[in-house]
């Protein structure tokens, strides 16, 4: 297949990197290797090219009323230079996407979205935008082809992003430098005169900032933080260590804890739903979910023999003599940080307990594992 | 379960500044090879299997280990044990047939060992000969390193 590739290709083949396919991108999977790149993010920082992830903007009047109709969470709360987690569903409560949605401006919203999701948002917004639009100006552009990102993940990042993007702040948080970016806040800031946005999030369970920026500075700010986090030890940073820091601290993956025959309450973000905003698209799906429950739970577990790790679409298996086949695992590795194998998978809801035992086939025998409160991992562990 | 596709090409190594540099690969003279990235260490009618510097390199951070049962009849080419990385299960395939006589039960309590000391401490399990004759299709290193790229 012809493979998509980002602004940072060629960086990556000078720095070595293993590139697999993702998503119909040709993408670095390590450059050392995903165990060192992991651990390098928890002790000190790595980077990583996200320039394949999707963004729409979303502007005019009727902006905030079109997000709220067709995002679960409450974009109400959010204040100028603010973000939000947050998901977009179709009628059933299926989910179509998990994906960020930061307010740059008065009626200006981004929204980051998943590249593997990037034609199903679209096709999925720009028809509710086509019914929306009777009732207040909404104006939604792709920015994905023009857009490229990068997230500096780990705890000393913060100590050196001011030496990256010295300022001024052109517009977001009212802070007066990208240091001071309190968790979900974003800013706009000048590299080398041209305006990017800084926000502070992340998918690894660390501190850190992800730079959204046009593409033809995106190789140009890779290489200085590269450059100027050399000294704090920085490194870049591939999907396979993404995936295994993402799975330490429990945050789904689409495709894996989401997809759209699962809803945001089943996968145990409830949180992320505002049942008190008004309506919205799939919300009596979700509304009668919370309170009748569901047919299935997403949990975290954990091997507790030493075993080969638990690894997407292996059985779940309930323990003694008439075990019932409970479920299938989504997501699993061995984690770099606990040196234990660690899942995510779904079991019905009277099996979801923490302290319950299951049992997970590998490769046609069954290994011991538990179930554990989420996350396997907390920041500075 | 699908083979990880060892990446043919060429063993480099990155220097401190990220130059890549062609050096000679560390594929021992005196072993035989498989195409799948074994080798074996013949002594009389036993031998030793394990798998190279190339594929551990390939692999990366081994971190699970499966291996044969002793007594276990294997015929040249069957996949008898597994390699699991971070990311991926990888089969290993016999290179020889014969009756399995012992696992490197050091791998199993420390994967590492398969990236560390590949030829060494790092070895699979040793098999009786069953078919001698084998050796003769197996790579030399010679071949071996054509192979991956050298």
């Amino acid at each position: 297949m012809i493979m998509q590739r980002t602004p940072l290709f060629a960086a990556h083949q000078r720095l070595g990197a293993k590139l697999i396919e993702f998503g119909g991108w040709e993408m670095p999977l390590h450059y050392s290797s995903i165990r060192d790149e992991h651990l390098a993010v928890r002790r000190a920082g790595g980077l990583f090219d996200i320039s394949h992830m999707g963004e729409v903007s979303v502007r005019g009047p009727g902006a905030l009323g079109f997000l709220n109709h067709t995002l679960t969470n409450d974009a109400r709360k959010l204040a100028v230079g603010q973000g939000q987690y947050t998901l977009l569903c179709h009628e059933r409560g299926g989910v179509i996407d998990d994906l960020y949605a930061y307010r740059l401006g008065e009626q200006d919203y981004l929204l980051i979205i998943n590249a593997s999701r990037i034609d199903a948002d679209l096709a999925w917004l720009e028809r509710q935008h086509a019914s929306w639009s009777k009732f207040a100006p909404v104006e939604l552009r792709d920015l994905s082809e023009q857009t490229g990102a990068v997230a500096l993940q780990g705890p000393r990042v913060r100590q050196f992003i001011d030496a990256c993007f010295p300022g001024p702040i052109l517009g977001g948080a009212a802070v007066t430098k990208a240091s001071e970016l309190k968790k979900n806040e974003i800013l706009t800031t000048p590299f080398e005169g041209t305006a990017v946005d800084i926000g502070c999030t992340g998918y690894t369970g660390e501190d850190g900032f992800e730079v959204i920026a046009p593409r033809e500075v995106i190789e140009p700010i890779w290489n200085k933080l590269l450059a100027v986090g050399h000294a704090w030890c920085l490194q870049p940073a591939g999907l396979g260590a993404r995936d295994t820091l993402r799975t330490e601290v429990c945050y789904p993956l689409y495709g894996h804890e989401l997809d759209e025959q699962t809803t945001p309450i089943e996968a145990g973000l409830g949180f992320f739903v505002a049942f008190d905003k008004g309506d919205f698209v799939g919300r009596a799906v979700l509304a009668e979910q919370k309170a009748n429950g569901t047919t299935k739970k997403c949990v975290a577990f954990k091997m507790t023999d030493k075993s080969a790790p638990p690894r997407p679409h292996y059985p779940i298996w309930g323990t003694g003599a008439e075990a019932a086949r409970l479920g299938e695992v989504v997501s699993g590795t061995q984690s770099p940080s606990l040196n234990i194998g660690i899942g995510l998978g779904y079991v019905p809801p009277e099996f979801s307990r923490p302290g319950t035992l299951l049992e997970i086939e590998i490769r046609s025998r069954r290994a011991p594992a538990v179930i554990v409160q989420k996350p396997f991992y907390r920041k500075g562990q | 379960m699908a083979y990880f596709p060892l990446r043919l090409r060429a063993f480099v190594v990155k220097s401190g500044t990220g130059n890549r540099q062609l050096m000679s690969a560390n594929i021992p003279a005196e072993l035989k090879y498989a195409k799948s990235h074994e080798w074996v260490r013949v002594s009389g009618d036993t031998a030793t299997v394990g798998i190279t510097d190339h594929a551990q390199h390939e692999l990366t951070d081994v971190v699970f280990v499966e291996l044969p049962a002793v007594g276990r009849k294997l015929k040249a080419g069957e996949a008898c044990a597994v390699v699991e990385s971070v990311k991926t299960a990888s089969d290993i395939y016999s290179p020889v047939s014969g009756e399995v006589l012992v696992a490197n039960q050091a791998i199993v309590s420390n994967p590492a060992l398969v990236n560390t000391d590949p030829y060494g401490a790092g070895w699979f399990y040793k098999i009786k000969l069953s078919q001698p004759a084998e050796l003769g299709n197996l790579l030399s290193s010679a071949d071996y390193l054509k192979q991956i790229g050298g």
